[in-house]
């Protein structure tokens, strides 16, 4: 009897793969911890030399000899912008999505949800670009003028001159930047609902409204705070259209005192000395300390997200690209 | 989920005050329809704004030539940073691709453990990391230890940005495929690594190319790690010791810059990044995501 020949080489050639297969995909686990590693041995100078006040202090003076460093304003700026983008970008993203997948006939369904994707391919330096030249100027003479006109002298929020490099662009640029995230994440999360749900609704004489309100959230909630918190996320890191926005104040200064006050986040201020400082120096390390910071804060946000939102794709909906 | 008492308090709810409920329905699509309006306006307003202002410089010399002086009356071109993106972009590649598809099939084909999902989880939250922190990763990483910035350090920044997308999208392109085709080649006696790489990844290409394309897409468009890694650099590419040029970064320097001409070839710079970016995204969407549906945010990623 003739024997099959058995293609494909031996069981040893099998487990090779297997074992460089598994080795490339740890390098994914081994790149942050020495994500982790780098940014902690890198900055240790400024933890040794300012301990505790370089995260509460406001001081930033790279000046040698008189050195001094606090990244409090930073921490700031970083959660008030990436805040105030949540305040305008979350009601917004939650309408597209709710549009998307509850109202929209179906060939303005699939041309709009490729619009919304095409808004997240727009790289962030294009949004500066657009921001800095365009955007900037729209706001400046339409919304930040007349408020600072009408309640500039009354409600702190509003004071001081509006120039358009200030917290409040960057932070309305920012709501463009992530709604594109946090609305198709959404609108998949919603997609996901299983339908019997809004029937179940529409049988007790629901309107559409309250399906959504009634049906689509509750089932969804979860899933929809996850999109939200990885928005967030995307808002914390964001660097060069905050960069090229926010007027990058250092210092006391930095402080955000009214909306239309120059500012400066964990990101920009890393973009904006760097080329400043020397490596090996303690304003390198400082740099690189509040890029330790800015790590923890989104990795904890992203964690957070992640076990959201996959939870909710998972099991609703089996294999999901998420 | 809708319990029994909340179905008798609903019915109670509906059968009242129809009208006032329509009209809040009526507003609500509105306020909802204004919201899509509202995301729309700005891409319409960044395209046409590119276009409008970029359009005008493009010329062979600004795409070929290398930037003049500062301040000088021939500002010159975008040559060297287009080559400088064009050299990331592929070297970049030589790394991700490889690592990210093995990651990928060790995910899909071995992965089904608690390794595999705790690999996956990582690879997540890698995904969605700001890419400023991974610049200064490269910068701690290459740039200390080799002692100068360089397109080496530059290509491991991209190289780690793009490694999770093209992870992902490999791990969930394998998992569609039939496992009746995994079945037919085992009961050939085809050895497992035989089956993935001749029958899997065959079937899977489409899938596999358009995570290579976003992740492209992607990568093609980063500024921040950019900063501090290659640096920045007027010529064109002299060694891998060098700083180089690249297409974003050169664009936040020319917008820093306070000449109308720096401005004008910005603008320009960013109509060609775009154009690069929008072709690949579009060109996926129209030769492989049709047949697929779905989707999710690896799709299409944004650059930091």
């Amino acid at each position: 009897m003739e024997t099959v020949k058995l293609r494909g080489g031996s069981p040893l050639y099998d487990k090779i793969f297997k074992i460089g297969a598994a080795i490339a995909a740890t390098y994914v686990l081994a790149i942050i911890v020495l994500i982790v590693v780098q940014l902690v041995t890198n900055s240790y100078q400024i933890w040794a030399q300012e301990g505790i006040s370089f995260l509460i202090g406001s001081d930033w003076n790279a000046v040698e000899g008189s050195e001094s460093y606090g990244a409090a304003p930073y921490i700031i700026g970083t959660f008030v912008t990436a805040g105030l983008a949540m305040l305008i970008g979350v009601p917004l993203s939650m309408g597209i999505a709710m549009f998307l997948s509850e109202l929209a006939p179906k060939f303005l369904r699939s041309i709009l949800s490729f619009i919304v994707e095409l808004l997240a391919a727009i790289p962030s330096i294009i949004y500066g670009l657009w921001g800095l030249f365009v955007f900037r100027t729209y706001l400046l003479n339409w919304v930040e003028t007349p408020l600072n006109n009408a309640f500039g002298g009354s409600f702190w929020l509003f004071s001081g001159t509006p120039f358009g490099l200030d917290i409040f662009t960057a932070s309305v640029v920012l709501a463009i930047m992530i709604i594109p995230t946090i609305a198709s994440i959404s609108r998949e999360i919603m997609i996901a609902v299983p339908n019997s749900q809004r029937e179940a609704a529409y049988m007790l004489g629901a309107t559409k409204w309250e399906v959504f309100k009634m049906a689509v959230v509750p089932y969804s909630k979860s899933g929809l705070v996850g999109a939200s918190i990885l928005g967030l996320g995307r808002a914390v890191g964001e660097t060069m259209a905050i960069t090229m926005l926010i007027g990058n104040a250092t210092g006391q200064s930095a402080f955000p005192s009214s909306l239309f006050s120059p500012g400066q986040t964990l990101s920009s201020i890393i973009a904006n000395e760097f080329p400043e400082a020397s490596s090996g120096s303690l304003h390198m390390a400082a740099l690189i300390g509040c890029g330790l910071i800015l790590f923890i804060i989104a990795i904890v946000i992203n964690i957070v997200a992640q076990l959201l939102v996959s939870r909710v794709l998972k099991t609703h909906q089996g294999a999901v690209l998420v | 989920m809708i319990t029994i008492e909340q179905r008798a308090e609903f019915r109670k709810h509906f059968r009242n005050n129809i009208s006032s409920r329509l009209i809040t329905d009526k507003i609500v699509k509105g306020i909802v329809f204004g919201c899509v309006l509202l995301a729309i306006i700005p891409l319409g307003s960044i395209l046409l704004e590119i276009v409008r202002n970029g359009a005008p410089v493009l010329s062979i010399e600004f795409l070929t030539a290398p930037p003049g002086a500062v301040g000088s009356d021939d500002p010159g071109g975008i040559g060297p940073a287009i080559q400088g993106t064009l050299m990331l972009i592929g070297m970049s590649s030589l790394i991700g691709v490889p690592v990210g598809v093995l990651g990928g099939i060790f995910l899909s084909e071995y992965g089904n453990n608690k390794y595999g999902q705790m690999i996956r989880f990582f690879n997540d939250v890698l995904a969605e990391f700001p890419t400023i922190v991974i610049g200064l990763f490269a910068f701690a990483v290459i740039v200390l230890t080799l002692g100068y910035f360089s397109i080496v350090a530059g290509m491991f920044a991209l190289s780690v940005i793009m490694l999770p997308i093209i992870t992902r999208t490999t791990e969930e392109s394998l998992k569609l495929v039939p496992v009746t085709y995994r079945e037919a080649g085992y009961a050939l006696g085809i050895k497992r690594s035989v089956v993935i790489f001749r029958i899997l990844l065959t079937s899977a290409k489409s899938g596999l190319i358009t995570g290579i394309m976003l992740s492209i897409a992607r990568i093609a468009g980063e500024t921040a790690p950019l900063i501090f890694t290659i640096l920045g650099n007027s010529d064109f590419f002299s060694g891998f010791d060098q700083p180089v040029d690249a297409l974003p970064l050169r664009i936040y320097r020319l917008a820093n810059l306070p000449y109308d001409t720096a401005t004008a070839q910005g603008w320009g710079g960013a109509l060609i990044l775009i154009l690069i970016i929008l072709t690949l995204n579009v060109g996926v969407r129209y030769l492989f995501l049709r047949k697929r549906g779905g989707g999710g945010r690896f799709r299409i990623a944004a650059g930091g």
